[in-house]
């Protein structure tokens, strides 16, 4: 089986295995009643699975070219960041010191301009600062959104 | 002419500080390769959320409207088409741009999406309230076919693939059924604590649509983007004019196969462009000069994609099905503030809904006026670094998705589903259909529920669900477009196989 094959395989099977598990929970869990649409779905969305399925393992599925290990090598950074920035620092640490650091984590890792320079830094610096001073005025002041504040901020 | 009585609230001071911002804005973001209008709509929505419902839509009207021929900015300049609406107009825009005639370029595109969406809108105003009064005779069989027909017709026709369309929108349909169930007061699907108020329309569009191309973006890695704009110089706005009407030909056939696609649900402006600029080909006796910076194709892409945006809300007003991926994140805007589309929209919300049009209306007038006057400034944000925009967005989708519950919640289901999607795109999937589905999906199930109770108690779900002219044309109009979509799937690999069979042949002729 050749990369793009195998590519198309893995999603293909997890969406079949999502599909039986909406199907069994559709059909066992009560009240029945309540599953009586999500029942109908599940059925359809069964046979759509099933179909993905053939199709990926017989090569069949084309559309999509899938993930190559160079784009998950530079999605991984950015990646760590959205994850933590959401399921903890957001929380942890305060909505706006949590996205500043992220902002500029995210910036600083995918600015082609060289690490090196302290005149980088600086301006990666300052553009933080004043995209989180815009955020901070449209959401506090302006929308007057409470967010999380956290340890910090 | 019931319209023409809302007028003066669009003329309101903070109604007209949000069309302005929304037009202004929507140029930039439209002419922002990366940031599609469908995104740049989702992530607007949590502003509104805090809006009177009317200055709400006019805001995402107008940057709907905007951010379309927004995309025409960086075609040309930049050979980027800030949308994929735009694909059409960078064929013949960058060549004019290239022999110096940038801004002529740049005024005609701008003076055609301002016909084409006048007359788009006006369609709009003409057919929306006449489909309106037809689909008053619409039951609970009928409004579930349509919502089933809604998420069929965008899961065949947005995607590349018809299973896999269909299977997104299958998707969408399941997601929307986790949660409470009001009606017997039981939980579904309920994996984790966050899923236990169900999904909340306004953070999933947000994922779906933003975390996405923030991915994309970060795909890219730490490449440099030189992207080299072109000088452009000035032009006779009143000689643009000109041309503009002495190309009557081009600008009728983009604005009436725009206005013809933008009704039919699901096919979107990349299509009408491209469908526009093709036939405006044909029908020139200058053919082999498209291609070449002919203004013509310019006119005909670009009358197109906006004339496609009015008319493609006819259905989201009229039966809930939108008529493209930004009019499905509207109806997301429209439900945020109680406004369920439908047959009595006119009736129940006719200040919000008149006023809404005529705003898309003026805001077509301040498209071109705004559009030609910002264009070369908006081709120089278009070139703001990858990193900046990916980690804006970002923050923007964290901001935007959490103020609309507050809750954190909301914000672990945008991510989760963002990333599901960004995975799923890569294997052909698509968010629309997804989208449709979960939008549509309560209006689905909450109608096929109450028609199964009725049927019951008279002559069965089958009679009730399948017979009757209505129903008879709903599920035929099913079935239709799901087999159109098998039908041109099977011609396209059949087509795609014999290409390559002859191509891999060659060698040894």
């Amino acid at each position: 089986m050749n990369t793009q094959r195998l590519q198309h395989v893995v999603p293909a099977t997890i969406i079949f295995g999502l599909s039986i598990i909406v199907a069994w929970l559709s059909f066992t869990e009560e009240p029945a009643a309540a599953y009586t649409f999500p029942r109908i779905i599940s059925i359809i969305f069964i046979a759509l699975a099933v179909w993905n399925f053939i199709r990926a393992a017989t090569g069949l599925s084309r559309v999509g070219r899938g993930i190559d290990f160079g784009e998950a090598k530079n999605i991984l950074p950015g990646m760590v960041i959205m994850l933590l920035l959401v399921f903890w620092g957001a929380k942890a640490l305060g909505f706006y010191v949590a996205s500043s650091i992220a902002f500029f984590a995210a910036y600083s890792f995918y600015d082609p301009t060289p690490l090196s320079s302290v005149k980088d830094w600086a301006k990666r610096a300052v553009v933080t600062l004043l995209f989180m001073t815009v955020i901070y005025v449209l959401f506090s002041s302006v929308l007057q959104v409470h967010t999380p504040r956290g340890l910090f901020f | 002419m019931e319209f023409l009585s809302y007028f003066g609230g669009v003329f309101e001071p903070v109604a007209l500080a949000l069309l302005f911002g929304g037009t202004i804005g929507g140029l930039i973001l439209g002419a922002t390769p990366g940031l599609s209008p469908t995104m740049a709509v989702a992530l607007l929505i949590p502003f509104t959320f805090h809006l009177a419902p009317t200055q709400g839509l006019i805001l995402l009207g107008a940057a709907y409207t905007s951010t379309v021929a927004g995309g025409a900015v960086s075609a040309i300049l930049l050979k980027i088409p800030g949308a994929p609406a735009n694909i059409a107009t960078a064929l013949d825009g960058n060549e004019m741009a290239k022999r110096g005639e940038g801004a002529r370029a740049l005024q005609l595109s701008f003076l055609a999406s301002g016909v084409g969406g006048l007359i788009g809108v006006m369609l709009l105003i003409f057919l929306t309230p006449v489909l309106a009064q037809w689909a008053l005779q619409f039951g609970f069989p009928h409004l579930f076919w349509i919502a089933i027909l809604g998420v069929t017709v965008i899961g065949s026709l947005d995607s590349k693939s018809f299973v896999k369309g269909l299977l997104s929108g299958c998707i969408g349909l399941w997601l929307s059924t986790i949660g409470y169930d009001d009606i017997q007061g039981a939980e579904r699907f309920v994996f984790f604590d966050a899923l236990s108020g169900g999904i909340t329309i306004i953070p999933a569009l947000i994922g779906l649509f933003a975390i996405p191309q923030v991915i994309e973006m970060f795909a890219k890695g730490r490449r440099e983007s030189k992207v080299e704009s072109l000088e452009v110089p000035k032009y006779s706005f009143m000689d643009s004019v000109r041309e503009l009407f002495s190309s009557i030909r081009a600008l009728s056939i983009g604005t009436v196969v725009g206005s013809v696609i933008g009704l039919i649900p699901g096919v979107g402006g990349q299509i009408a462009g491209l469908v526009a600029y093709d036939q405006a080909r044909n029908f020139s006796p200058l053919k082999d000069k498209f291609g070449t910076g002919h203004s013509e194709g310019v006119i005909a892409a670009e009358s197109a994609n906006n004339a496609m945006v009015g008319p493609s809300l006819v259905p989201l007003l009229t039966l809930s099905i939108p008529g493209s991926p930004t009019a499905a994140v509207l109806l997301g805007g429209l439900l945020i503030h109680g406004i369920f589309p439908g047959s009595d929209i006119f009736t129940n919300h006719p200040e919000v809904v008149w006023t809404f049009i005529n705003s898309m209306l003026i805001g077509q007038i301040l498209m071109v006026i705004f559009g030609i006057y910002t264009a070369a400034w908006a081709a120089r944000i278009a070139k703001a670094p990858v990193p900046i925009m990916a980690s804006g967005v970002l923050v923007l989708a964290l901001f935007g998705s959490y103020s609309v519950g507050q809750s954190m919640g909301d914000v672990q289901i945008m991510l989760i589903l963002g990333v599901g999607m960004y995975i799923l795109e890569k294997f052909g999937f698509s968010a629309a259909p997804l989208v449709l589905g979960l939008i549509l999906g309560p209006i689905a199930a909450d109608n096929f529920i109450t028609g199964s109770r009725i049927a019951d108690a008279q002559d069965g779900p089958w009679v009730y669900f399948f017979t009757g002219p209505l129903n008879i044309v709903l599920v035929t109009m099913v079935v239709a477009s799901i087999g159109y979509s098998f039908w041109t799937n099977m011609l396209r690999s059949t087509f795609a196989d014999k290409s390559q069979k002859s191509a891999g042949e060659a060698p040894a002729e």
